[in-house]
């Protein structure tokens, strides 16, 4: 009976994969591969979809998401990057050199910075980075320089990944510093009697034990930061922009759209049906990646199992 | 995370000033991400506190939200508060008995193995899906002609998709894992001889499950809970797509019932349309908003805690 309610799990991935593949199919089908392409104007090409006449033989389904993906690309590795490394050193912090009285504000503060809702994060973003953002570090000639392609505004790619590192880095350090603890004592106490001092200890022998657990961190946080859809549409300046790393310094201030967000934002018009497919076509390069990545952190973890943590 | 548990013993002689120049970088490293993070969560805490002080009101407790564009009068958010509890104890209602019966499952039985290690990675599937995904998902189920009965129906028997029930059912997706991994640890944590034990008294197995296991995993599941219920109260996604995110709460139809059939908004919702993104732009209103929010996750973590450090059995051998 317990068997029959575990097997829902499936019966539930199953009937999503299904459901929002078949539901997605005509977006695919009439693009191709051109889907993930570049071309055009994404947000003028929702508007045509959002228009198509009534009769189902003229739908119009011509999409070229590729700034969309390139925007949730992006985002996603800069956050991961920068909040892996970042993740790293605390986690080491925490498990190593941190004094008794660090670590018990420590813990309930990571656990706090994992809960607080995207939305919390998104308000401080949109009402306090993004201002500053405007304000001090975009000039008047930086904004000049591609008025004519793109409005900047302050919110954009810098801001997104900020508040994503922010916001995904506690799940690293938690994963991370489980890791930390369970590598055998022994090989510590090992590393330290035969002279290396407490970090070469902690970087050569607890963190190369730890690496499947790290790479698990990384995918899994991945797996989170591709799917935040209401904080990056609040501050990473909602255009359909693919911000391009030949403009210098100016990228980072380039405002851009994630896949999630492109969803959350176009919600209203799931009852007009070419767009409501075009939209379910996100959502299943969504569920699709987020999925391969839940696997692989999964599969990644399994090694630490000899050391007693288990995935 | 028990502090100092695995810490070097060194000589007094290896201060950090001796170390080679690279380890001291690290050293310094470690503890600047170490600050920093304490630094930003008080930064967001203090300056939401000093914001949420500002603004202020009780009024906005006990005022239903209206679609005004003079502020004084759009009310305050007494239904996306309603809404955000209602819809947490109906997700957590949803979630807590199949999250228990599932990692029960898969701890106790878990038979035959390829089904087990199927269920575990499904799990893990479910934790990673986005939940805008889940989200439009579920207005696919509940667009059902079939399911019509659990929301709003439409002219021309269109289905709306969007209430209550809708939404905490694909919130309990989000609170499941949390369940399912809170109560496995528990469980992992119990000794054999404890369930050896009771089967040498003569209970069967589904006895000592219900008799002796589930009593002693209650605090993991109770933290596996209290943290589900927190990533519940904060998503915004499902309730904009799957609650209707209607200002005031409408009920479907008259009972109880009918207000699961209803749609409202939650706190979070009420957040992002107070937002200069959203079309409400109040940002005092959000602020305080934001501030209740923030509260409440934190009184969920100080229960977390409180579980977590209270009620440890400990087994004798």
């Amino acid at each position: 009976m317990l068997g029959a309610v575990a097997c829902l799990v499936l019966v539930l991935i199953a009937g999503m994969v299904i459901f929002v593949f078949a539901k997605a199919w005509p977006s695919f089908a009439h693009n191709g591969l051109a889907w993930f392409g570049s071309g055009g104007d994404v947000d003028l090409q929702f508007e045509d979809i959002y228009n198509s006449p009534a009769n189902p033989d003229e739908y119009v389904y011509e999409l070229r998401a590729w700034p969309l993906l390139w925007g949730t690309f992006l985002i996603t590795a800069g956050a991961v990057a920068i909040g892996l490394t970042f993740a790293l050193f605390a986690a080491i912090f925490i498990v190593e050199f941190a004094p008794a009285q660090v670590n018990r504000i420590l813990e309930p503060v990571v656990r706090l910075l994992a809960a607080v809702p995207s939305v919390v994060y998104g308000l401080i973003g949109i009402l306090v980075l993004v201002p500053f953002v405007a304000d001090h570090l975009l000039s008047q000639e930086r904004k000049e320089s591609v008025n004519y392609v793109v409005q900047l505004d302050g919110s954009g790619l810098m801001v997104g990944i900020l508040i994503l590192t922010v916001m995904i880095t506690p799940i690293m350090v938690a994963i991370v510093v489980d890791a930390l603890r369970a590598v055998p004592r022994s090989w510590i106490e090992g590393a330290s009697a035969l002279g290396a001092n407490r970090w070469r200890v902690m970087w050569t022998i607890a963190v190369r034990t730890a690496r499947p657990a790290i790479v698990a961190a990384a995918v899994l946080a991945t797996a989170r930061a591709l799917g935040e859809a209401i904080m990056l549409s609040m501050v990473a300046g909602s255009a359909s922009f693919a911000p391009n790393p030949l403009d210098g310094l100016t990228f980072f201030f380039e405002p851009t759209r994630p896949l999630a967000s492109a969803l959350v934002e176009n919600v209203e018009g799931l009852t007009v049906v070419p767009l409501g497919q075009t939209l379910y076509a996100f959502a299943a390069i969504l569920l699709v990646t987020s999925m391969a990545l839940s696997l692989g952190g999964w599969a990644a973890k399994q090694p630490m199992r000899k050391y007693g943590v288990r995935p | 995370m028990s502090a100092a548990a695995t810490a070097i013993a060194t000589s007094p002689r290896d201060s950090v000033e001796n170390w080679p120049l690279l380890d001291r970088v690290g050293y310094y490293a470690a503890w600047t991400a170490g600050v920093a993070l304490i630094v930003v969560a008080a930064t967001i805490v203090i300056y939401l506190a000093i914001k949420g002080a500002q603004y202020f009101d009780l009024g906005m407790f006990t005022e239903s939200p209206t679609a005004d564009i003079d502020q004084s009068k759009s009310g305050g958010f007494k239904d996306p508060l309603l809404g955000t509890i209602l819809l947490t104890v109906m997700a957590t209602a949803i979630a807590a008995p199949i999250g228990v019966a599932i990692a029960v499952w898969l701890t106790e039985y878990g038979r035959p193995a390829w089904l087990a290690r199927a269920v575990e990675s499904g799990i893990e599937v479910v934790a990673g899906t986005p939940s805008i995904v889940l989200a439009i998902f579920g207005l696919l189920v509940f667009q059902q002609q079939a399911l019509g009965f659990l929301s709003f129906e439409a002219e021309g028997n269109a289905v709306f998709g969007r209430s209550f029930i809708a939404a905490a059912t694909m919130m309990s997706l989000i609170a499941l894992p949390l369940v399912v991994g809170g109560t496995r640890e528990a469980l992992h944590a119990i000794p054999g001889h404890v369930r050896e034990a009771s089967y040498a008294l003569g209970k069967t197995k589904a006895a000592t499950i219900r008799r002796v296991l589930l009593p002693a995993a209650r605090p993991g599941i109770g933290t596996g809970t209290a943290l589900g219920m927190g990533r519940v109260a904060g998503d915004t996604a499902i309730v904009i797509v799957l609650l209707g995110a209607t200002l005031q709460i409408q009920r479907g139809s008259d009972g109880l019932f009918g207000l699961f059939r209803g749609t409202g908004s939650t706190m979070t919702s009420y957040v992002f349309f107070n937002s200069p993104a959203g079309e409400g732009n109040a940002p005092e209103k959000a602020y305080l908003a934001a501030f209740v929010l923030l509260i409440v996750v934190m009184i969920l973590n100080f229960a977390i805690t409180r579980i977590a450090r209270g009620r440890q059995v400990s087994w004798s051998r």
